[in-house]
C-alpha cells in the first residue's frame, strides 16, 4: 500500500484564509449567530460572466479547488471528490419557493439544474475538462471525511496519483431561519471569544470551502501524511474515548503519542461534552486546539479542521487563537482531528508530519 | 488496484426492492417477465402537472408506509427514508442476516431528493407551525441513510450517502465493492432511494424532458422520461463472511467504472465520452473484453439526449460485438438516484433466471444508428451483465455483474 500525502490546501472561510502565505495572522471578530465566508477575488479565477451564474457555494468550491491545484503545481487530477452535507442551498431554496409561490408555474430550469448536490464537483470537472472519477458525498458532518476516505483508498491502491478532495457548504436564508426555530442556531449573538463558554444550545452557522490535493507521491509543497480516516454513524458519549484508543491502536499509537488534537467544539452546551471529556481525559497531556469559534459550524467545516492540522504540521506553529490549553512540545509530529455534529456522524482523521 | 483480487468479484448475498412494479423482489420479477408496466398518473403528490405527466409511483401512501414500518406517530421519516428502509430490510432478510453486529457492517446509499418531499410540503409552515418542524432535520440527504441504518441496527460504523444525481446508487455499489475489496468492511448494504416530489417533477418539466405518455427508450419518436420513485439495496459480503456463514451467493459485482463527461451541467455529450470511459473502466476492472458481456441493461431514460449519447457510447465500446440491450425504464420510470440499484436488482434477476427483460414500448429505430433493443422477453444463458447509470453533472457509471466470481 502506498502512503498518502496532503500536498496542498485551500480554504475559503469566515476568516481570511484563502491566502496560503498567511496562517490566521489577522483575525476577524464577529458578534453574530450566523457568519458568512469572506470572498476572495473570484474574478481572478472565474470569468465574470460564468461567475454571475454561480451561487456562492459553486464559486467557493471552484476557486478553492483552483487554489489547491495551483499550490500543488498540477493542471489536472485523477479524481474529483467533494463532500457537502446540505448541498446547493441557495438554488434549492430558489426553486422550492418558486414552485410554492407561483403554484408550479412560470418556472425556469437554472436553479433546478444548479440545485443538484454534485453541481460543484461537476463544475470543477467542466472548468478543467477533467473526465476522471467524480463523486459527491452528502452525509451531514462526515460528508468531507467520506470523500477523504474514498480518495485515500484509491491512492493507497495506486488507482490514482493525485486527487482533488474538498468540502463545501453555502448558507441559504430560509434554511438558516428554520434551523434557528429548532435551536440548532445559537439564540444570541456571540463574539469569537465567547463561543466556547456561551452555555447555550446551538452553534454559530457558517459556510465555506476547503479543498486539498492528496497524492501518493510527496511533493515539495507537502503538508502532512494522511495516515487514517474513520467515520461512525453513531457513538455514545461514554464510548468515544475507548473508540479513539482502538483507532489509535490500529495505527500503532497511544493517546499520549498525539502531539496536537483538533477538536470540533462549537459551543453547543448539549454536545461539547463529547470533546470536554477528552480534554480532561485521554488527551489531557496533548496540545488541544479548536477552530469553530473562528469559522462557525457547517456540515463540512471539519475540512477546516484538517486545514488547521495541515498548517500546524507544515509550519510547526500553533496560533494562540486556536489553543485550548498550553502544552509545550518541541516538535509536532502526530495530529488527530475529532469531530461530530449533534452527537452523530463522528470522524477521526490522523495525520503525521511529512 | 494492485493486489491479486483485482479481478475477483464481490459477492452479492441479498437484495430488496420497492418500485412501481412491485413491493419486493418477487413482485418485481413477476412484473418484469409479464411485461407489466408501473406507469400511471400521479396520486400521492399534489401537483398541477398531474394530467400532463405519467409517473412510476409506489402506490402506498405515507401513512401506509409508516404503518408497515411500525414507526411511532412522532417519527420524522421522509418518504425516501421509508422506501429505503423497506427495501433495505428485505435485502437483509434475503441475505439471511439475523445478527447485523456479527460482522463489521456499513451502509452506502444514493439519493438525490432526500427529504425534499417534506421540505416542499412544510416550507413556509415551518415558520409558524411547531408540529411540522420535526421534518426540518430530515431535509438533508444523509438523513434518509442515517434512518435506514437505524432500522437495520447498524451502529458505530461507516454509514454514508452519495449524491451524483442519476448515477448515485451505481456509485454506492461501486464504493461498497471497493470497501469490501480493501478490507475496510466485511459486509455492506449498498443501493439507493428516491421518492417523487414536486421539486423533481417541476424541475424535469422545466427542462422539457418529461413525456406526457408512456416513455419509449431508444425509440426514434421518444418524447422524454417518466419520473419514478423506488428504493433498492444489495448486500455485499467479503469472501471471509461468505465462507464462514456458508452463504448462497446470488451474483458478483465484477467490475465498475465512473467517469465524467465534462461537457455540460445537464446534457450528455453527443458522442457519450463519459459513458464510454465508464464502460471501458468497468471492463478493465472486471478484466473482461466487450465480447464477454452477454447483456447490457442500458440507462435508456427515453430522453432525446440520453438515448442518443448512450447509444453512441455503447456502439463505441461494443461495435460489432453488441450483445442484447434493453432499458427497463419503460416499466419503472426513471427513479433518479435509485435507478442504479433498481437495475442492479434486475441484472441479478436476469443472471439468476437467464432471461433478458424487454425494452417495452419500442416501435421505430432511431435514425442516427441501427441499434435495436431487445423488445421481447428472451431466454439466454447469461454470465455477465453491464448496467449503465448516467446523471447530471456529467456523471457516468457502469457496473458489471457476473454469475461467477
Amino acid at each position: 500500500m502506498k502512503k498518502v500525502y496532503i500536498n496542498s490546501i485551500a480554504s475559503i472561510s469566515s476568516q481570511r484564509t484563502y491566502d496560503n502565505s498567511m496562517f490566521l495572522d489577522e483575525i476577524t471578530d464577529y458578534n453574530a449567530s450566523v457568519i458568512f465566508a469572506q470572498d476572495p477575488d473570484y474574478k481572478q479565477y472565474i470569468p465574470p460572466a460564468a461567475a454571475r451564474r454561480m451561487a456562492k457555494g459553486i464559486k467557493m468550491g471552484v476557486v478553492a479547488s483552483k487554489i489547491a491545484m495551483d499550490e500543488a503545481g498540477i493542471e489536472t487530477v485523477d479524481a474529483i471528490i467533494t463532500g457537502t452535507g446540505m448541498g446547493c442551498m441557495i438554488d434549492s431554496e430558489k426553486f422550492v419557493s418558486a414552485i410554492i409561490d407561483n403554484n408550479e408555474q412560470y418556472l425556469t430550469p437554472t436553479s433546478f439544474i444548479q440545485s443538484t448536490h454534485n453541481t460543484v464537483a461537476g463544475q470543477i470537472a467542466l472548468g478543467i475538462a477533467c473526465k476522471a472519477y467524480n463523486f459527491t458525498y452528502v452525509h451531514s458532518s462526515i460528508s468531507f471525511e467520506s470523500a477523504l476516505l474514498d480518495a485515500k483508498m484509491q491512492l493507497e491502491n495506486d488507482e490514482a496519483q493525485h486527487i482533488l478532495v474538498g468540502g463545501v457548504e453555502e448558507l441559504g436564508e430560509h434554511t438558516t431561519k428554520v434551523h434557528c426555530l429548532i435551536n440548532h442556531v445559537k439564540p444570541e449573538s456571540v463574539t469569537i471569544s465567547e463561543v466556547l463558554n456561551s452555555k447555550t444550545e446551538g452553534a454559530v452557522f457558517s459556510e465555506g470551502a476547503n479543498f486539498f490535493v492528496v497524492s501518493n507521491e510527496k511533493k515539495e509543497s507537502c503538508y502532512a501524511e494522511l495516515v487514517a480516516v474513520e467515520t461512525f454513524n453513531t457513538l455514545k458519549k461514554e464510548k468515544v474515548s475507548r473508540t479513539i484508543e482502538n483507532f489509535l491502536e490500529e495505527n500503532n499509537l497511544k493517546a499520549t503519542d498525539i502531539d496536537v488534537v483538533v477538536f470540533g467544539n462549537n459551543g453547543d452546551v448539549d454536545f461539547d461534552g463529547y470533546y470536554n471529556q477528552l480534554s480532561e481525559g485521554i488527551f489531557s497531556k496533548a496540545q488541544q486546539v479548536y477552530y469553530k469559534h473562528l469559522v462557525g459550524e457547517n456540515n463540512t467545516v471539519s475540512a477546516f479542521g484538517l486545514w488547521l492540522a495541515s498548517k500546524i504540521l507544515k509550519t510547526q506553529t500553533i496560533p494562540e487563537i486556536v489553543k485550548i490549553n498550553e502544552i509545550k512540545s518541541s516538535e509536532v509530529k502526530t495530529v488527530l482531528c475529532y469531530n461530530q455534529y449533534r452527537g452523530q456522524n463522528h470522524s477521526l482523521v490522523l495525520l503525521k508530519k511529512c | 488496484m494492485n493486489n491479486d483480487n483485482t479481478n475477483k468479484g464481490v459477492a452479492i448475498t441479498g437484495m430488496g426492492i420497492i418500485s412501481s412494479i412491485g413491493n419486493n423482489v418477487a413482485e418485481n420479477y413477476e412484473a418484469l417477465i409479464n411485461e407489466k408496466k408501473g406507469i400511471t398518473r400521479v396520486e400521492n403528490v399534489e401537483t398541477i402537472q398531474r394530467d400532463e405527466i405519467m409517473v412510476g409511483e409506489v402506490k402506498y401512501t405515507n401513512d401506509e408506509l409508516i404503518a408497515q414500518l411500525n414507526l411511532p406517530p412522532s417519527n420524522n421519516y421522509s418518504r425516501t427514508a421509508m422506501l429505503g428502509a423497506i427495501a433495505a430490510k428485505e435485502a437483509i432478510a434475503d441475505a439471511g442476516i439475523s445478527d447485523i453486529k456479527k460482522y463489521k457492517t456499513g451502509i452506502i446509499s444514493g439519493t438525490s431528493v432526500g427529504g425534499m418531499d417534506m421540505t416542499e410540503k412544510y416550507y413556509y409552515e415551518y415558520l409558524t407551525e411547531k408540529e411540522s418542524q420535526k421534518y426540518i432535520e430530515s431535509h438533508h440527504a444523509g438523513d434518509s441513510t442515517q434512518k435506514i441504518a437505524e432500522q437495520l441496527g447498524i451502529e458505530e460504523s461507516m454509514v454514508t450517502t452519495i449524491s451524483t444525481a442519476c448515477s448515485s446508487a451505481a456509485n454506492a455499489i461501486m464504493l461498497g465493492a471497493r470497501l469490501i475489496k480493501s478490507g475496510k468492511l466485511d459486509r455492506v448494504v449498498v443501493g439507493g432511494a428516491d421518492c417523487l416530489s414536486k421539486f423533481t417533477i417541476n424541475g424535469f418539466k422545466t427542462l422539457m424532458i418529461l413525456s406526457d405518455t408512456f416513455n419509449t427508450p431508444f425509440d426514434e419518436n421518444r418524447k422524454g422520461l417518466n419520473l419514478g420513485e423506488a428504493a433498492a439495496f444489495l448486500v455485499l459480503e467479503s469472501d471471509k463472511v461468505v465462507k464462514a456463514e456458508n452463504k448462497k451467493v446470488l451474483a458478483y459485482v465484477k467490475g465498475y467504472g465512473n467517469a465524467n463527461d465534462a461537457f455540460h451541467q445537464t446534457a450528455s455529450s453527443e458522442n457519450g465520452d463519459g459513458a464510454t470511459l465508464a464502460m471501458e473502466k468497468a471492463l478493465k476492472v472486471a478484466n473482461l473484453k466487450p465480447s464477454e458481456i452477454d447483456y447490457i441493461n442500458a440507462h435508456g431514460t427515453a430522453t432525446g439526449n440520453n438515448d442518443l449519447s448512450e447509444g453512441r457510447a455503447i456502439l463505441r465500446v461494443f461495435g460489432e460485438e453488441m450483445p442484447e440491450f434493453s432499458s427497463t425504464k419503460a416499466y419503472t420510470g426513471h427513479t433518479l438516484a435509485a435507478a442504479g440499484a433498481i437495475e442492479a436488482v434486475y441484472s441479478v434477476l436476469a443472471l439468476r433466471h437467464n432471461v433478458i427483460f424487454p425494452n417495452l414500448n419500442f416501435k421505430t429505430p432511431m435514425k442516427e444508428f441501427s441499434m435495436i433493443p431487445q423488445t421481447e422477453l428472451k431466454q439466454k444463458e447469461l454470465k455477465t451483465i453491464l448496467s449503465n447509470s448516467l446523471g447530471f453533472g456529467g456523471n457516468c457509471s457502469a457496473v458489471i455483474f457476473s454469475k461467477e466470481a
